[in-house]
């Protein structure tokens, strides 16, 4: 059995292990990685940037626990940037174990927000998050497609009361907020179909601006509602959030994560260019048995 | 059971209580209830390692992991759906003192048959566990079907049909293009931005193109026709391409959202 032989029944779990290593190594050893911002994700943070104070801006976060580490960083960096420009954030959530994910994020965001801090030069001094005049957390309803509808009604439909029990009538940052018409942006975080609802039954029946983040492996299946103008940037993985976060000049957990990225890619190319050649001379050998 | 199963077994029960010791040393004083913190951060930390155990090979800790997910997401779904959806939603709508039972405010005034008919259809629904009566639950299935056919069509026709076919209607020759002779006589952004969406436009016209030929089976796929066919197959390749890079990082991701748990959250070696 030659070299290239081995190579083809290499044992995957010894794959598994060396991505493993490469991927603590690279994580315990800080050190930055340039992150070169594509205008998809650009648009969104100018989006949110170029938005006078006291806008609301609706902040869907759709996805599950498994889905944390990919699309938290994103739901941070985004959620501290409305908060530093002033903005007011409606929050929802139309995944069952969203809930308590989005309470999480916004204590943590609001405890970053209490701090002073200089972000691209400019010095935000530090506040208090207020629920009911800043933020609002409308909570989870299942049945995405209807309350996506119901919402574009009147936020009272799905919602009479917000995540915490309080009427949405009694909370003064929703008065005079009946419907998206009084929301500047969404922006849909998101791991699952409830996006297609978004795009379908929110975007294309009322209209509104639509930002995107989501998981990587959906990412490149939504260009095409880029390219067509229905939403107005998509922010696809980790790579997405590292660069809202070069953007904000916040770094967080994403740009953390993009140095991890970089050689575990790395080393799967190798892996799959070891694979070819492996697979390539051991076929070479065989035509050459069979002469 | 083989002896070393039970070896094993009795490995992995020491040194989970090994962890949550050491662990709620480490948060005394940090939090209030740091005995129960560190048996939940522990117990995340079994969970996994548990699953990421089954790159090895299946093993019964893979397994109690997975059972114990299906089971709790079942559970804690019914219990979301029932406070969130029939408690918040539909009892403030229905009854006074069953709004005060559950300790909602009450928000319906004069009587309405449309909040009744959502209880009549989803105790219909309920009947499919009995014999005798199961037929009555394709009512409330057949309503199911027909709306979700009926708001689908409409968002398919709209924003994945009518919307995506327009957005290939592109300009080929731009908008403002004055000829090769204009770009290479004033090589400036404004003309290679021109020539550069020019040809990407070509690109989306072509790869619609013949990744439509492609899938059109009606005609044998030879010559000029053959050909364009297999642009199509390139274009639907460089597709999964791009996709399957998103997914290696995706997943990566998902490998770098553990490995800080367990190295920050669980045995705090990086802060």
């Amino acid at each position: 059995m030659n070299i290239f032989d081995r190579m083809m029944l290499l044992d995957r779990r010894w794959v598994f292990l060396s991505l493993v290593i490469v991927c603590v190594v690279s994580y315990i050893i800080p050190f930055q990685i340039p992150i070169m911002v594509t205008d998809e994700v650009e648009s969104i943070y100018d989006m949110i940037d170029t938005l006078p104070e006291g806008e609301i801006v609706l902040l869907a976060m759709d996805f599950d626990p498994s889905l944390l580490a990919e699309l938290q960083p994103m739901t941070y960096a985004m959620a501290e940037h409305a908060f530093r420009k002033n903005l007011k954030v409606i929050f929802v959530t139309l995944s069952q174990n969203g809930p308590g994910m989005v309470d999480q994020a916004i204590r943590e965001v609001a405890d970053s927000v209490r701090l002073d801090r200089t972000y691209n030069g400019v010095f935000y001094k530090g506040k208090e998050i207020v629920n009911g005049e800043d933020y609002t957390f409308l909570g989870y309803k299942p049945y995405f497609a209807l309350i996506i509808l119901g919402m574009g009604q009147n936020f009272r439909i799905p919602f009479p009361s917000d995540y915490y029990g309080t009427a949405l009538d009694s909370i003064p940052m929703m008065k005079g907020v009946l419907n998206y018409d009084q929301v500047a942006c969404v922006v849909d975080i998101c791991g699952g179909n409830v996006v297609d609802a978004w795009i379908s039954y929110g975007q294309g029946r009322y209209n509104f601006k639509l930002a995107l983040g989501m998981t990587g492996v959906m990412a490149a299946d939504y260009y095409p509602y880029l390219n067509s103008g229905q939403v107005v940037g998509i922010m696809g993985g980790l790579l997405g959030a590292a660069e809202y976060e070069q953007l904000t000049d916040n770094a967080g957990l994403a740009k953390d994560g993009m140095r991890v990225q970089v050689f575990a890619h790395l080393l799967i190319i190798l892996f799959i260019l070891m694979g070819n050649i492996g697979y390539f001379m051991s076929q070479r050998d065989k035509r050459k048995l069979g002469r | 059971m083989k002896r070393s199963s039970y070896i094993i077994m009795a490995a992995v029960v020491v040194l989970f209580a090994l962890s949550w010791i050491f662990k709620a040393m480490a948060l005394d004083g940090e939090t209030e209830h740091y005995i129960t913190r560190a048996f939940l951060v522990t117990f995340s930390a079994f969970l996994t390692l548990a699953v990421l155990s089954f790159l090895y090979r299946d093993n019964p800790f893979y397994k109690f992991a997975e059972h114990l997910f299906v089971g709790i997401s079942a559970a804690f779904w019914m219990c979301v759906g029932f406070w969130t959806t029939i408690v918040q939603n539909l009892i403030p709508r229905l009854s006074q003192p069953l709004s005060e039972f559950f300790e909602v405010p009450y928000i319906g005034g004069s009587f309405s048959i449309r909040f009744y008919l959502p209880v009549i259809l989803g105790i219909l629904l309920l009947l499919r566990l009995s014999r005798k009566v199961g037929w009555l639950s394709r009512w409330p299935l057949a309503f199911i079907v027909g709306t979700t056919a009926g708001l689908n069509f409409v968002r398919y026709l709209r924003s994945d049909f009518i919307q995506q076919i327009s957005s290939t209607f592109v300009p080929l020759l731009g908008t403002r293009w004055e000829g090769f002779g204009h770009f290479f006589s004033h090589l400036d952004l404004s003309a290679t931005g021109q020539l550069s969406m020019i040809l990407a436009n070509w690109v989306i016209f072509l790869g619609v193109f013949c990744g439509l030929i492609y899938f059109y089976f009606s005609k044998e796929h030879t010559g000029v026709f053959g050909k364009a066919s297999r642009v199509g197959i390139w274009v639907l390749m460089f597709t999964f391409g791009a996709s399957f890079g998103y997914t290696v990082m995706g997943r990566i991701s998902l490998l770098v959202g553990r490995i800080t748990f367990l190295f920050k959250d669980w045995l705090g070696l990086i802060s």
